[in-house]
This record gives C-alpha cells, sequence and structure tokens, in this order.
C-alpha cells in the first residue's frame, strides 16, 4: 500500500501548540483568580482553546494525506455571515430593551446583570463589534479572495480569525453584564479580552496581507484599499486607546496609563475613529465591491475613489476632539477637531457620489431590486449622516446638541441607515453566493424588511432629533426674571413621549431583522430541498 | 494627471500602501494628542487636588463598574446655564488622577462633577436603592444591591500601586495602609481614624483639609459598596476651593 505518509502542516502544528499552551495559562489564571469573572472567562478561554485544539486535530485526521486546498476558501465566510445575523438580531433587542428602559425604568429590574448601565454597552459592542465586526471579516475574506483570484492562505489561518474573534465577543459582552469594564466607549472591555483581540486581529492583517500576496490581478481593487485602512488603523487606535496596566494578572481590574484631559483625547481619537475606520472605511469597502457588483455597473470615477480613499483617511483622524468642545481640553484642539471635521465632509460626499453614481444606467433596478435599493438607500443615509456630522461639530452647534439625545439621533442615522442596510445589503447578496442558490427564497420578504425598518429608522431619527434639540433648548432657557427656568427632572420628564417612539420605532427594525433571518435560513434551506427534489422528484419534501 | 498614474504604484505592491496608510493616518493623532502632555493648562496642577483615598478609589471603580458614566457627565461646560446648574466649569486638573477619566458624552441624568456635599447621604443612599421614592420622574435604574453588598476588593493595595506606576502620587505608607484606610473611613468609631487622617490630609495655607469620615449608608455594622460609592459621590468636585481660585491664572 503506497500511500504519502499524512504530516500535521507546520500552521497547524504551531496553532495546536499556541492553543495547548493559551488553554494552560487559562486553566492556571482561573484557578488563582481573584475575581469571580476573572474566573468564568479564563474557563471560557480554556474551553475555546480546548475546543480550538479539537478542531485542528478533527480537520487533520479527516482529511486526506495528499488533500489540496482548492477554489476559495468559503468555510470561514458563511460562518461569519451567519454569526452576523445572530449578533444582529441580539444587539439589536438589547438596543430596544434598553430603550424601553429609559420609557419605563422599572424594565431594569433593579437587579445588576439588567440594569441600563450594564446592558449599554452590551448593546454598542453587539451591533458595533459582534454584527458589524462579522459582516467586516465575512465580506473581506470574500471580497480580497474573488478581487484577488486567490485563495485565504492556511488551513487553520482564517478560521482562527473568525472564531477567535467570535470568542472575543463572547467574552466581552459576558464581562459587561458582570461589571467587568474599563468605561472607555466602544472600548469596555477588560485588558485580557483586549490583548486577545490584538492577537487575533495581527492574525486578521496577515491573513488579509498574504491573500494579496498571491493575488492573480496586477492591481489591488479599491475595496481592498479601504480593508486594509480599516484593519491597519483599527489596530493602532486599539493599542493606543487600550494601554493599561492590571492590578493582578489573576483579577479583571486594570487601571488606565494615560489620565483627564489626556485620556479623553485619547479616547475620542479613537472613539470617533471606531466610527471612521471600522464603521466607516471598512463599509465604504462593502460599497465599492458589492453596489457595482449588484448594479452590474462599473465604479463611477476611478479617480474619484483615488481622491476621496486618501483625503477621508487623512482627514478622519484629526475629527476626535469635536467629541470634546467646551471641555477642558485646549482651545486649540477643539478648532482643530472642528476644522477638520467640516472638511471631512468633501470626502464623505466623494464617497457618497461614487457610490450613487456607479448607478448610472442602472437605477432602473432600484424598482425591481429590494436588496440594491437597500445598499443604495443606506449609501443616501451615509450621505446625510456625514452632512450632519460636520454640523453637529461646529463649536456653536455643538454647544446646543452636546450631551442630548441629538447625537443619538445622529448616530443611529449612520448606524441603523448606512452601516445597518448595506450590511442587510451584502449578507443578501451573500447568502446566495456562498450556498450556490440561484436566488434568495423570497424578494418579497425583503420588500418587507426594507419598508419596516425604514419606518423604523424614521421614527427612531426624528423622534430623537426633536427631543434633542428640545432637551438642549430647555437645558438653556431662562425665564424673564432671569432664572434657569426647568429643573433638570422637568427636561427628562419632557423627554418621555420620544422615548417611547424610539422604542416603537427600534422594535420596528428589530423586526425587520427577525424577517432577514427568517429568509436568510429558508434561503439555505429551501435551496437544499429544490436540489433534493431536483435529485428524486417523487420524494415527498421534509418538514 | 501625472500624479494619479503614479497611484498606480500602490496599488501594485501592498505593503507601499500599507505603509503609505500608515503614515497618513498618524499625523492627525500625533499633532492632537502629543502636546497635551506638555502644555502648561493641560498639566498644571491646581491647589486643593489629592489621589483619592481607597475608599473613594473603590467606590470609583463601582461607578465605573455600573456604567453610571453612560448617563452622566463629569464635565461642566463654561456656558451661563451649565455654571448656574452645576458650579464653576471643569478644570483640566480636576481630573488629573482619573484613569481612566470619567468626562461621560451623554446627560440622561445630570452633570456629577460637582455632586459632592450637593445631598446628605441619606438623600444618596435612597436615592440609589430607590431612584424613584426621591424623584418620581427619574428613569434611572436602581441599585438596592449596593447596601446588601460587603465592599470586596482582592487587594487595594495593589490598586494604589498600580495607580502610582501610572503617575498618582500615593506614598508608601498610603499603599501599605489601603485595607485599613479604606475600612476607616467609613467608621468614625474606628481605630485607625486617626492615622488616616494623617495620611491623606493636607494642608492649603492655613487650612487643614481633610477627607471625609463618615458612616455613608447609615449602617454601622459594615462596609458596603454603598459606603464607598456615596464615598465617591460626596466628594466629587469638592477639592478645589474656588472661593479662591484664581481663574485668570489658568486661562485655557
Amino acid at each position: 500500500m503506497a500511500h504519502t505518509a499524512k504530516r500535521l502542516s507546520l500552521e497547524e502544528g504551531l496553532f495546536a501548540g499556541f492553543l495547548t499552551a493559551l488553554a494552560f495559562i487559562c486553566l492556571v489564571i482561573a484557578g488563582k483568580a481573584v475575581d469571580g469573572v476573572m474566573a468564568f472567562h479564563a474557563g471560557l478561554g480554556l474551553l475555546f482553546s480546548a475546543i480550538g485544539v479539537f478542531l485542528i486535530f478533527n480537520s487533520y485526521f479527516k482529511r486526506p494525506a495528499d488533500a489540496v486546498e482548492s477554489g476559495y476558501n468559503l468555510g470561514p465566510i458563511k460562518f461569519g455571515a451567519v454569526a452576523a445575523v445572530f449578533w444582529g438580531i441580539a444587539g439589536f433587542l438589547v438596543g430596544d430593551i434598553i430603550a424601553w428602559q429609559l420609557t419605563f425604568p422599572i424594565l431594569n429590574f433593579d437587579l445588576e446583570w439588567t440594569s441600563f448601565g450594564r446592558l449599554r454597552p452590551l448593546h454598542t459592542s453587539a451591533v458595533i463589534f459582534a454584527f458589524g465586526g462579522n459582516v467586516l471579516l465575512a465580506t473581506s475574506f470574500y471580497v480580497v479572495q474573488r478581487t484577488s483570484h486567490a485563495r485565504l492562505p492556511g488551513r487553520v489561518a482564517p478560521w482562527f480569525v473568525i472564531l477567535g474573534y467570535n470568542a472575543f465577543i463572547v467574552i466581552a459582552g459576558t464581562g459587561y453584564l458582570f461589571g467587568a469594564t474599563q468605561s472607555k466607549e466602544y472600548a469596555e472591555p477588560e485588558w485580557y479580552a483586549d490583548l486577545w483581540l490584538t492577537i487575533v486581529w495581527v492574525a486578521y492583517l496577515l491573513v488579509f496581507l498574504a491573500t494579496l500576496w498571491r493575488r492573480k490581478e496586477p492591481h489591488i481593487y479599491v475595496a481592498n484599499w479601504f480593508y486594509l485602512a480599516f484593519i491597519v488603523t483599527i489596530a493602532m487606535l486599539h493599542i493606543g486607546n487600550n494601554l493599561s496596566i492590571p492590578v493582578s494578572i489573576f483579577g479583571i481590574k486594570s487601571y488606565q496609563v494615560f489620565s483627564g484631559v489626556q485620556d479623553a483625547m485619547v479616547q475620542w481619537w479613537y472613539g470617533h475613529n471606531a466610527v471612521g475606520f471600522f464603521l466607516t472605511a471598512g463599509f465604504l469597502a462593502i460599497m465599492y465591491y458589492f453596489i457595482p457588483k449588484r448594479a452590474e455597473r462599473p465604479v463611477y470615477s476611478y479617480r474619484l475613489s483615488i481622491v476621496h480613499f486618501w483625503a477621508l483617511i487623512f482627514i478622519y483622524i484629526w475629527a476626535g476632539p469635536h467629541h470634546l468642545h467646551y471641555t477642558a481640553l485646549p482651545d486649540w484642539a477643539q478648532t482643530l477637531g472642528m476644522t477638520f471635521s467640516v472638511i471631512l465632509w468633501m470626502p464623505s460626499w466623494g464617497g457618497m457620489i461614487n457610490g450613487l453614481m456607479t448607478l448610472s444606467g442602472a437605477w432602473d433596478k432600484l424598482r425591481t431590486d429590494p436588496v440594491l435599493r437597500m445598499m443604495v438607500v443606506s449609501v443616501a443615509f451615509y450621505g446625510m449622516s456625514t452632512f450632519e456630522g460636520p454640523l453637529m461639530s461646529v463649536k456653536s452647534v455643538n454647544s446646543l446638541s452636546h450631551y442630548t439625545d441629538w447625537t443619538i439621533g445622529h448616530v443611529h442615522s449612520g448606524a441603523l441607515g448606512w452601516v445597518g442596510y448595506i450590511s442587510f445589503g451584502a449578507i443578501y447578496c451573500l447568502i446566495p453566493w456562498l450556498w450556490n442558490r440561484k436566488s434568495l427564497y423570497s424578494t418579497k420578504l425583503v420588500e418587507w424588511h426594507f419598508w419596516i425598518s425604514t419606518l423604523g429608522i424614521v421614527l427612531y431619527i426624528t423622534s430623537m432629533w426633536v427631543s434633542g434639540i428640545m432637551q438642549g433648548l430647555m437645558w438653556r432657557a431662562y425665564d424673564k426674571l432671569g432664572f434657569l427656568e426647568y429643573s433638570f427632572i422637568e427636561t427628562v420628564e419632557a423627554m418621555h413621549p420620544f422615548y417611547m417612539i424610539r422604542a416603537i420605532g427600534g422594535l420596528l427594525f428589530v423586526t425587520g431583522a427577525v424577517i432577514m433571518a427568517y429568509n436568510i435560513w429558508m434561503t439555505i434551506r429551501a435551496g437544499e430541498k429544490a436540489e433534493q427534489d431536483a435529485a428524486d422528484p417523487a420524494l415527498v419534501p421534509a418538514e | 494627471m501625472s500624479l494619479m498614474n503614479k497611484h498606480g504604484i500602490l496599488e501594485r505592491h501592498s505593503m507601499l500602501l500599507l505603509v503609505g496608510i500608515l503614515i497618513v493616518v498618524a499625523i492627525g493623532g500625533m499633532v492632537e494628542i502629543i502636546p497635551l502632555f506638555y502644555l502648561k493648562s493641560t498639566i498644571e496642577k491646581v491647589e486643593g487636588m489629592r489621589p483619592y483615598t481607597p475608599l473613594e478609589l473603590a467606590g470609583r471603580n463601582i461607578y465605573i463598574r455600573e456604567g453610571c458614566y453612560l448617563c452622566h457627565s463629569q464635565m461642566i461646560r463654561p456656558m451661563r446655564d451649565e455654571i448656574e446648574r452645576y458650579g464653576h466649569y471643569s478644570l483640566a486638573a480636576e481630573s488629573m488622577y482619573d484613569h481612566p477619566f470619567q468626562w461621560g458624552s451623554k446627560r440622561t441624568g445630570p452633570d456629577l462633577a460637582r455632586v459632592g456635599n450637593k445631598y446628605s447621604d441619606l438623600w444618596h443612599v435612597n436615592h440609589l436603592t430607590d431612584p424613584r421614592s426621591v424623584v418620581p420622574e427619574s428613569v434611572m435604574p436602581g441599585y438596592p444591591f449596593l447596601a446588601k453588598t460587603d465592599l470586596k476588593v482582592p487587594d487595594i493595595s495593589a490598586d494604589l500601586k498600580v495607580n502610582r506606576i501610572v503617575g498618582v502620587p500615593y506614598t508608601d505608607e498610603q499603599i501599605a495602609n489601603a485595607k485599613a484606610d479604606m475600612m476607616a473611613q467609613a467608621n468614625p468609631d474606628d481605630d485607625n481614624v486617626d492615622d488616616f487622617l494623617d495620611r491623606y490630609t493636607q494642608t492649603l495655607g492655613e487650612e487643614d483639609r481633610e477627607p471625609t469620615i463618615r458612616d455613608f449608608d447609615g449602617n454601622p455594622d459594615r462596609v458596603t459598596e454603598m459606603d464607598a460609592l456615596v464615598a465617591y459621590l460626596q466628594m466629587l468636585g469638592t477639592l478645589v476651593d474656588f472661593s479662591i481660585y484664581d481663574d485668570k491664572a489658568d486661562l485655557r
């Protein structure tokens, strides 16, 4: 019997060794943990590492000795796409729950694990990092392979990235519920979760770059510039903003290296560019691949994409201080932040124009293809919120809008409208492509999703605009005798009906996402059914 | 345009593109962040600022744990209505020992930068336990478990030590006695009260400024998380004495 001896590849060996070592470290930490959360998280780390080692050996024993990896690697992308839908619904749902908590505070149940302060980071992280992150990982792995005509390198590495990232999500999310937070908005996970994310992120960068190195096309496609900028800049921001020293390696608590005004500036340098690079550059990459693909039209302008790419990434970084107007941050830094935020309007709209004008000659498709319509509306929302953002960054406007729910409305026009819709559009495209289906289970359900969630977004953002401006005006209102007209609690009371409208809007958005999940589930399943029917038409379809 | 044609070089070389991106995104942050470590207005120390006592620090960590910063800012802007509502605008120096800062970004509830000494301890205890018992229209969650949970910090000395590494000037003595100090501040009958006062009292001109020692949660039998959180809230914004503060000397 002549056969080639089966060997563990170097990659498989290194990952298995690394995860085994990690499992031991977790075991030691779990044993010596000084607080319950650390014990729990180290236990989770142990479990996840062990599963990782098991998966590596499982695939090793299953594969033939001479297995050659060919074609595109779609497995991790499928996982990411499904995970995105799951986390999306979870994140939207928690968001709507906290919206109802602000309407009816009794819904906090006065328990530690269900209070607004712990659920709010769960909501923001679930939608930004779990939903958005999985969409970005899945689409970037898809786009970089297709546009480079190359397979992702390695058997283990792409899976390590996607599973490792989701392990980070689980650790971060459960941590919030148990009170593990370093209180830096959108960077709440504690030091050990940050370290783990850094490892995963470096692996992500390497997998992405190595795919580019294998490309058969001489030029790197524009979407990949944006993905690369997103990956590299997020790495820089993540490390810069999470510099902290743990009190003990056996406990969750850490203290930031920076304090006060320096920490504030670093935080919003990070915070604004989490928006700029995670929620903008990454999703612009999606726009640059999926809209031309779906509309079957080339990108409108190559030159515009060059100009707006470099302008966007250069200018965005400066915009952070507009989160700190009129604070103890020096005036020059505030003014610099404001100036660059206003300039940022131009590259942002450059991107919007490039996306919208790609539809030239294909506008009629908007009538018949709700998936394309979703992506185009998303670009329109992008244009709207990137106009609103510079407006709010002007100091005199900000003096009214800062600390109010106007900011929340602004964020959600970008998050629900832009990030949400471009992601839904990409997922609706990806699922039939990945599972080899001719089309989605139901276009009609996409229509329903589109209209229900659009109504939800409109309710959300209009109620927050109106109430946010009202709140700001009430805070600064004086009566004719020169006294403050309203006590703070009167302004809280006035928010009640608007909080209700917002929560209803959120509920509609969640409903839309559930419809999407059903549609996707049925696309994956119904396709299987159709294949079965074709193979054996006499069979009664299984329920 | 020739420059546009040159862009092809970046499109063909992934590492050049990578380095180009890194350079472009590094500039803005460096210009805005680095000077803050050197400018007078951002590193100046103001009279009255002292590091948190161990009990206050533990309270602050509970404030962070419960996500209070998500609805309460600690940054008063220099507008007439804010100054009248909350007090003197916040100085950079007032958060110099805050690792991390707690300025917040949203006021679902009021600013807390100067909430210290505005309400009684009992009001805070009632308000935290059941906010609507004292403010019927409030939308704040209740935190009844705080008063029922003993204050447990794995090793408060280690917390102080790490704070010293990142720049908070705790003395060796303060670090060594952190646990005893933490318990003493919440119990006026504690044997260590005098030692605690020695360690944290500052002398400003002629005047001695002592940290507050009280049974903050009104329960003398135990030191709870409520003690720590109320101790923290009651000192917020009280360190700098604005009756003698010269704001012209600190123009920003």
